[in-house]
């Protein structure tokens, strides 16, 4: 085939057609994970995200909707100091959330 | 023989039954834990959505009640003694009332702010509560505690709601549409003032409820923010910063404001838990009464007898809690043309 130097860009939409297994195992780990109101109490209280962007809420709806991408690089970033924890109107239980998708993501 | 019916509450809900069941015919027990009539709408200035003075639908309600109704305020239930379909209802003052029928329209309390310590109700000087702000707006004096007109106020929405942290996770449903009618109220006294509303969601239920938004976003400029408060902190200047997220943008955000107005929700009463136990009603895991059941026999409880109206039941807005209380009539009516002594 000839190369006219042109190709088809991957699509940049949220594709809930395809496996979103990595949600399913975490809820299975801490059932909490579900009930996320996106409020951003967690993200506005975090003691990591002061200087460098960390964004909890982020990341729970990027693994719900299958935006996996940059997951393991954004969860290394906290600290487990559990601010989000004691803050959050839906009592999740953040950190575990983070020591579940360390253990779902590898 | 006429028979005898005791309302429990006389806020709203209880006052429009027990004027019904009077011109019905009814002989009518009013009982008030408070000084006077009224209940929390009494309290307040303006209603949503047509800033109607909430003195006007209280002082209406009031007009039905005829001098029949013996009214007994400052009082509480203390007892009930059941006598096969009669009650004798024993009173804080130690007084014994018959009746063949009990309402109860016992309605909300707000929700104590000091119980939310991270946003400084109580600590810091320039944090109210939406009650506090229609205490202001009554009195005409919307003033920061130095004195001073506030430049920039910011509102949150679902205190003391939505939360599972002070064990109350229902929407109390009114809190948003009050946040909206006092942002444009303060932006009328005010209009150079920077208005905030920090919501999660922005439930416009009610009729015209929308529109009121929309005239807070076109005509008042009010800016509403996505996010929910996590802390709120004070300057040497007692002025507030307040710490959220923008969530739409998805960036941690902060704003100093002269003065924070926290929406206080709806709970069931303190008082509920002894009145469900010397009536033997039952209380949902909202601690709020539950009716017989949510769709036909919602004035109905789990006791023959005895019927619920209004925000006891669950946060209710004023219109609800009045169609509420005539529903109970009618069913107080039916059960009471049924049953003989």
């Amino acid at each position: 085939m000839i190369n006219f130097g042109y190709n088809i860009n991957k699509s940049s939409r949220i594709d809930l057609d395809k496996d979103l297994n990595i949600a399913k195992k975490i809820v299975k780990i801490e059932p909490s994970f579900r009930t996320c109101i996106g409020c951003g109490c967690c993200t506005s209280t975090c003691s990591a995200n002061n200087f460098t962007v960390f964004n909890l809420r982020k990341i729970q709806l990027q693994i719900n909707r299958g935006e996996l991408q940059s997951i393991r690089k954004e969860v290394e970033k906290c600290m487990l100091c559990g601010k989000c924890q004691m803050i959050c109107p839906r009592g999740i239980n953040t950190r575990n959330i983070i020591l579940a998708i360390f253990k779902v993501i590898d | 023989m006429i028979k005898r019916v005791a309302v429990i509450g006389g806020g709203i809900a209880g006052m429009e039954a027990a004027g019904l069941l009077a011109s019905r015919g009814y002989d009518v027990l009013l009982v008030e834990k408070e000084q006077d009539l009224g209940g929390n709408v009494a309290k307040w200035d303006r209603l949503f959505p047509s800033k109607t003075p909430a003195s006007d639908i209280v002082n209406k309600i009031k007009l039905g009640l005829s001098p029949s109704i013996k009214v007994l305020t400052n009082r509480t239930v203390t007892r009930m003694i059941r006598n096969n379909d009669n009650f004798a209802l024993l009173l804080s003052d130690e007084t014994l009332e018959k009746v063949d029928a009990i309402l109860v329209t016992t309605g909300f309390q707000v929700f104590d702010a000091l119980r939310k310590e991270e946003y400084g109700y109580g600590i810091y000087d320039n944090v109210i509560t939406s009650v506090d702000l229609e205490r202001m707006f009554a009195s005409k004096k919307v003033l920061c505690k130095n004195g001073k007109e506030p430049k920039c106020v910011a509102f949150i929405h679902c205190v003391g709601s939505r939360d599972e942290k002070v064990n109350n996770h229902y929407c109390s449903r009114v809190c948003c549409i009050t946040a909206v009618k006092q942002a444009i109220e303060m932006k009328e006294l005010y209009p150079t003032a920077d208005v905030y509303c920090f919501y999660m969601d922005l439930r416009m239920f009610g009729r015209y409820y929308e529109d009121f938004y929309h005239d807070a976003q076109a005509k008042y400029s009010v800016s509403f923010v996505r996010g929910r408060l996590s802390e709120a902190g004070e300057t040497h200047d007692n002025k507030i910063v307040l710490k959220a997220e923008d969530t739409l943008i998805g960036k941690p955000l902060k704003v100093t404001v002269d003065m924070l107005v926290l929406m206080t929700g709806m709970e069931s009463p303190d008082t509920t838990e002894n009145l469900s136990a010397c009536l033997e009603l039952e209380q949902g895991n909202d601690r709020f009464i539950t009716p017989a059941d949510p769709y036909i026999h919602n004035n109905c409880t789990h006791r023959r007898g005895i019927f619920v109206a209004g925000a006891c039941t669950a946060p209710k807005n004023i219109p609800e809690t009045l169609a509420d209380a005539r529903s109970a009539v009618v069913a107080i009516e039916d059960y009471l043309f049924t049953y003989t002594d």
